[in-house]
C-alpha cells in the first residue's frame, strides 16, 4: 500500500491500530475518571494525570515493598490512591465548595505539581521497569499478526472496567443518585441522602480510575513520575472532543482517538502526537459542546 | 401570641419560635412562630416575598444561615444538616418541583430512600393515588407535563416513611381539572394522618383542605386563625394578599 | 477587587486615591528597576522583567475577563522561537526580530482565541492546556527550532540599527523600556472603554450583550492582545537570554504564569510583576534543590487557593481600600 508517499505494510498497520487501541483503553479510561469528577463536582481534575502515576507507583511499590503481584496491585493501588483522593477532597476541595470553580481547578494544578515533584525528587525521571505478569505473557497468532497477551488484556479490562462504571452510573440506584445530585445536589441531600459524603467517595472513585489506568500501564511504559504529565493534555483533548455531559462520550471518544491517533503513525507520522488537538480545533468549529456534549 | 387561641388539642409536631433566616446578605425571615399538630394541615398564606418558600426551606435546612428554633417531635433541628432533618422524617415537595430530568419516571419515583419501616405508601397505593404515573413509569423526567411532574413530586416523597410533608405552591401554574385532583389527592392524604405544611397563594383551593391558616407578611406571621373562622377574614386576607 | 457598594461621592474620593496611589506604585517600580542593577544582577533582573510582563499579559484574561488561559507559554515560546530565528539566521536587528515574534503570537492568539473563545471557565482552560501542547509538540518537530536543543547563541545586535545590545547596561535600559512599554499598553488597556467592557463582560455577559455589544469580538480582541504582549515578553527573552527553547513553550511555563499572577495578585496591575519576580528569584535561590522547586510551587500553588486568593497585593489593596 502506499499512501501519502509513504509505503505501509499490513503487520505495520495492525501494529499499529493495536497501539492505538491500547493508548484509547487508558484515554477512555482517564477521560472517564474525569468525566466522573466532572459530573459531581463540577470541576476539572487536574492531578488526574498524577493519580495515574502514583497508580503505577503504587503497583511497583506493591511489588517491592510488601511482595505483592500484579493481581493484588490491580485492586490495592486504585484503592489507596482512591483513598488518597478521598482525602485530598475532603481536606481541599470540599473548602472551595461554593467558589469560581477556576480555584478548585488551580488547587489540583498545585496539587498535581507537588505530587509529581515529589516522585521526580525520589526517583528521578527515567522509567522504573515492572514486568508483566507471567499470566499474561506471551503472544497469541491471531493468524494475520502476533498480539501480545498483556496488550489484549489492557484493551479488555479497560472495556470492561468503562462499560461497568456506565452501566453502574445509567442502569442502578447509585448511579440514580449520582445524575440526580449532578442535577440538583440539594433536592438529593433534601431526600436524606448525605451528598458530601458521595461527593468525597465520587472524586475518590474517579482518582482509583485513573491510578486503576496506571497499574495497566505499568508494565507496558515503566513507571515514570512524568507519565501523567504526558499523557494529561492529550486526555483532556480527548474530553473536550467528547463533550463534558457524557459518560458513553467520553469512552467511545478515548477508544475512537486512540485508534485515530495510531492510524496517524501509519499514514503521516509527522501529525501523530498533534492529531488529536487538530480533531479537537476542527470539533471545536463545528460543535463546541463537544460531539457528545450538550450544549449549555 | 396567636397559638394561645388554639391551646388544647393533639401534640406540636412542628414548632417554630423566632425563625429567622438569610440568604447570602439578605435577612429574609425576622422571627417566624408557628405550630403544626398531629395530623393537621395547616396553611401558609402571603403574598409572593412574604417569606413561604424560605420558612419551608428552613425548616428542610436549605438556606444559608439561620437562628431561632425549629423543633420536630421535640427534637431541635436548627443545626443539623439537610440530610439528616430529612431522616427524621421531615419530607419537602418544592415549588420548583425538582423532577430530575435525567432520571426516568420510575427512577424518580423510587429515589428517595425509605427513612422509617412503617407509615410508607406502598408502590400500589401510590398508583391508585396518581394511575396517570403508572403509564409513564419509563419515560423521562423531563418529557412530563406540569400535573404530571406535580403528582410525582409529591408520589415520591410518600414512599419514605415521612410523616410530615412539606408542600410548596402544589396547584401553581395547572389547569383547574389538575388542582382539583390535588385537592382530592391532598385531603386523601390528610385522612390517611399525614401531617401537612402547605404553602399557597390559592386560598380558595386551600380553604377546601386546611385546618388552619398562617398569614405571613414580610418574613414574620401576621396573622393564625382556624378554618371556621375564614369568612370574617376575608376583607384581612384580602388586603394582605392583595387579591 | 475594588470596594462597590460605596457611595458615589466615596467613589470618586476613592477614584482619586486609586489614581495618586497608582502614581506612587509606578514611580516606585520605576525608581526599583533603575536601581536594581545596581544590587543585583543584571541579567536576573532582565529575564525577570520578561517574566513579569509575561504574567502582566496572562493577568490581563484572568484579572479582567476571567478567562483562565493554561497553554500561556504557547504564546511566550512562539515568540521566543520566531524572534531568535529571525535574529540569527536572518539577520535581522533586534527590533524587526521582536516584531516578527509579536506578530507570530498575536496571529496564533488570533487562531487559537478565535477556537477558545466560544467556551468558558473549566473549559476554555482545557482547551487552551490542549492548544499549547499542540504547539509544544509543533516546537519539538518544526526543523528551525532545533527540537531539544533549541536555538542557541542568538546575537544582540544593533536595536534600529543604533544601540548596541551586546552592551550589557543598553541591553538593559532596552529591556527595561519593552516592560514599561508593555506595563502601561496592559494598564491603558483595561482603563480604556474598551477595559470597561471587558470588566462588564466578567461581571454579566449576557447584559453585555443585550446592550448590543459583541462580547465574543471583545474577548477574541483581549485574546489576542494577551497573546501579543506575552510573545513580546517571549522575544524579548530570546534576545536577552540569547536562546529559544522547549522550557518556553511548555506545560510547566504555562503553570508558573498562572503561579506568579495568584501570588502576586489577580486583577491588580502590579501583582503580577512582584509575583513574577517572587517566582523567578525562588527558582533562582532553589535551583540547588532540583525537584522540590516544583514541590514548593505547588504548595504555594495549594496555600494562595486556600487561604490567599487575593495575593500580595490584592490583599495589600483590600486592606488600604485602594485598587491598585
Amino acid at each position: 500500500m502506499n499512501v501519502f508517499g509513504h509505503v505501509i505494510s499490513w503487520p505495520q498497520l495492525y501494529g499499529q491500530l493495536l497501539i492505538g487501541l491500547i493508548n484509547g483503553s487508558f484515554y477512555a479510561l482517564l477521560s472517564l475518571g474525569l468525566a466522573v469528577i466532572f459530573g459531581m463536582l463540577t470541576i476539572v481534575n487536574f492531578a488526574h494525570g498524577a493519580f495515574y502515576m502514583m497508580g503505577a507507583f503504587g503497583a511497583y511499590f506493591l511489588l517491592k515493598l510488601a511482595g505483592l503481584d500484579y493481581w493484588w496491585a490491580l485492586i490495592l493501588s486504585p484503592f489507596a490512591i482512591g483513598a488518597i483522593g478521598a482525602i485530598v477532597e475532603r481536606l481541599f476541595l470540599k473548602r472551595l465548595v461554593g467558589l469560581d470553580p477556576l480555584y478548585s481547578l488551580l488547587l489540583t494544578f498545585g496539587l498535581a505539581l507537588i505530587f509529581q515533584g515529589l516522585f521526580q525528587n525520589f526517583f528521578g525521571a527515567s522509567g522504573l521497569p515492572y514486568a508483566i505478569p507471567k499470566q499474561l505473557s506471551g503472544a497469541y497468532n491471531l493468524g494475520f499478526m502476533f498480539l501480545p497477551v498483556y496488550r489484549g488484556w489492557v484493551i479488555v479490562a479497560s472495556m470492561v472496567v468503562s462499560f461497568g462504571t456506565w452501566l453502574v452510573i445509567e442502569k442502578t440506584k447509585l448511579g440514580a443518585y449520582l445524575r440526580a445530585a449532578t442535577e440538583n445536589p440539594t433536592m438529593v441531600r433534601a431526600f436524606g441522602i448525605n451528598v458530601p459524603r458521595m461527593v468525597t467517595l465520587t472524586y475518590g472513585f474517579g482518582v482509583a480510575l485513573a491510578a486503576f489506568a496506571g497499574v495497566l500501564a505499568a508494565p507496558i511504559n515503566q513507571v515514570r513520575p512524568g507519565m501523567g504529565a504526558d499523557i494529561i493534555a492529550v486526555v483532556f483533548a480527548v474530553v473536550v472532543i467528547g463533550g463534558m455531559g457524557s459518560i458513553m462520550g467520553s469512552i467511545l471518544t478515548g477508544f475512537v482517538l486512540g485508534v485515530v491517533e495510531g492510524l496517524t503513525k501509519v499514514f503521516y507520522p509527522e501529525a501523530s502526537n498533534t492529531v488529536v488537538f487538530v480533531i479537537m480545533a476542527i470539533v471545536l468549529l463545528i460543535r463546541p459542546a463537544g460531539l457528545f456534549g450538550r450544549a449549555s | 401570641m396567636p397559638e394561645a387561641a388554639f391551646a388544647q388539642t393533639p401534640a406540636a409536631v412542628l414548632k417554630l419560635k423566632g425563625l429567622q433566616a438569610w440568604y447570602n446578605e439578605s435577612h429574609i425571615l425576622h422571627g417566624v412562630d408557628l405550630d403544626v399538630r398531629e395530623g393537621e394541615l395547616v396553611t401558609l398564606l402571603g403574598r409572593n416575598g412574604a417569606g413561604k418558600t424560605t420558612t419551608l426551606k428552613s425548616i428542610m435546612g436549605i438556606v444559608g444561615k439561620r437562628s431561632g428554633s425549629i423543633t420536630f417531635h421535640d427534637r431541635e433541628l436548627i443545626h443539623l444538616s439537610i440530610d439528616r432533618i430529612a431522616r427524621l422524617g421531615v419530607a419537602l415537595c418544592p415549588e420548583e418541583r425538582a423532577i430530575f430530568a435525567s432520571l426516568s419516571v420510575k427512577e424518580n419515583l423510587f429515589l428517595p430512600p425509605e427513612i422509617a419501616k412503617t407509615g410508607a405508601m406502598t408502590a400500589d397505593r401510590i398508583f391508585t393515588l396518581f394511575p396517570n404515573l403508572r403509564e409513564r413509569l419509563s419515560s423521562g423526567g423531563g418529557k412530563l407535563s406540569g400535573g404530571e411532574q406535580q403528582m410525582l413530586a409529591i408520589a415520591r416523597i410518600l414512599r419514605t416513611g415521612a410523616r410530615f410533608l412539606m408542600l410548596d405552591e402544589p396547584t401553581e401554574g395547572l389547569a383547574p381539572v389538575i388542582i382539583q385532583q390535588i385537592g382530592r389527592t391532598i385531603a386523601e392524604l390528610k385522612r390517611e394522618g399525614f401531617t401537612i405544611l402547605l404553602v399557597e397563594q390559592n386560598f380558595r383551593f386551600a380553604a377546601t383542605i386546611a385546618d388552619r391558616f398562617f398569614v405571613m407578611g414580610h418574613g414574620r406571621i401576621i396573622d393564625a386563625f382556624a378554618n371556621s373562622e375564614l369568612p370574617g377574614k376575608m376583607d384581612m386576607l384580602h388586603e394582605a394578599l392583595g387579591v | 477587587m475594588s470596594v462597590r457598594l460605596e457611595a458615589p461621592a466615596i467613589a470618586a474620593d476613592a477614584t482619586a486615591r486609586d489614581r495618586r496611589a497608582n502614581a506612587i506604585a509606578f514611580a516606585v517600580m520605576v525608581g526599583l528597576i533603575v536601581l536594581a542593577p545596581f544590587v543585583a544582577y543584571p541579567f536576573f533582573i532582565m529575564q525577570a522583567l520578561c517574566f513579569a510582563l509575561f504574567a502582566c499579559a496572562f493577568n490581563l484574561l484572568i484579572g479582567y475577563v476571567n478567562l483562565l488561559s493554561l497553554g500561556h507559554a504557547m504564546f511566550l515560546g512562539l515568540a521566543s522561537y520566531v524572534c531568535a530565528h529571525a535574529a540569527k539566521v536572518w539577520g535581522l536587528e533586534p527590533v524587526s526580530a521582536i516584531a516578527l515574534g509579536v506578530a507570530a503570537s498575536a496571529a496564533l492568539g488570533v487562531v487559537t482565541g478565535a477556537l477558545a473563545i466560544r467556551s468558558i471557565g473549566i473549559y476554555f482552560a482545557m482547551i487552551t492546556v490542549a492548544f499549547s501542547q499542540m504547539v509544544y509538540f509543533f516546537c519539538v518537530e518544526a526543523p528551525f527550532t532545533h527540537g531539544e536543543d533549541g536555538i542557541q547563541a542568538v546575537p544582540q545586535g544593533r536595536a534600529l540599527g543604533l544601540f548596541d545590545l551586546s552592551n550589557p547596561w543598553i541591553l538593559y535600559v532596552f529591556v527595561a523600556i519593552v516592560f514599561l512599554f508593555g506595563f502601561l499598553a496592559v494598564q491603558r488597556t483595561v482603563n480604556s472603554p474598551f477595559g470597561e467592557i471587558l470588566k462588564a463582560i466578567r461581571e454579566n455577559e449576557p447584559r453585555v450583550i443585550s446592550l448590543g455589544y459583541r462580547s465574543m469580538q471583545y474577548k477574541l480582541a483581549a485574546f489576542s492582545l494577551s497573546a501579543a504582549i506575552a510573545g513580546l515578553a517571549g522575544a524579548t527573552k530570546a534576545i536577552v537570554a540569547q536562546n529559544a527553547s522547549l522550557t518556553d513553550v511548555s506545560f510547566a511555563m504555562s503553570g508558573e504564569v498562572v503561579l506568579m499572577t495568584l501570588v502576586g495578585g489577580m486583577g491588580t496591575f502590579y501583582g503580577p510583576v512582584i509575583g513574577a519576580f517572587i517566582v523567578v528569584s525562588m527558582q533562582n535561590y532553589l535551583a540547588q534543590y532540583g525537584e522540590w522547586v516544583t514541590v514548593i510551587q505547588g504548595v504555594v500553588f495549594v496555600a494562595c487557593v486556600l487561604v490567599f486568593r487575593r495575593g500580595i497585593v490584592g490583599e495589600l489593596a483590600a486592606r488600604a481600600r485602594i485598587s491598585l
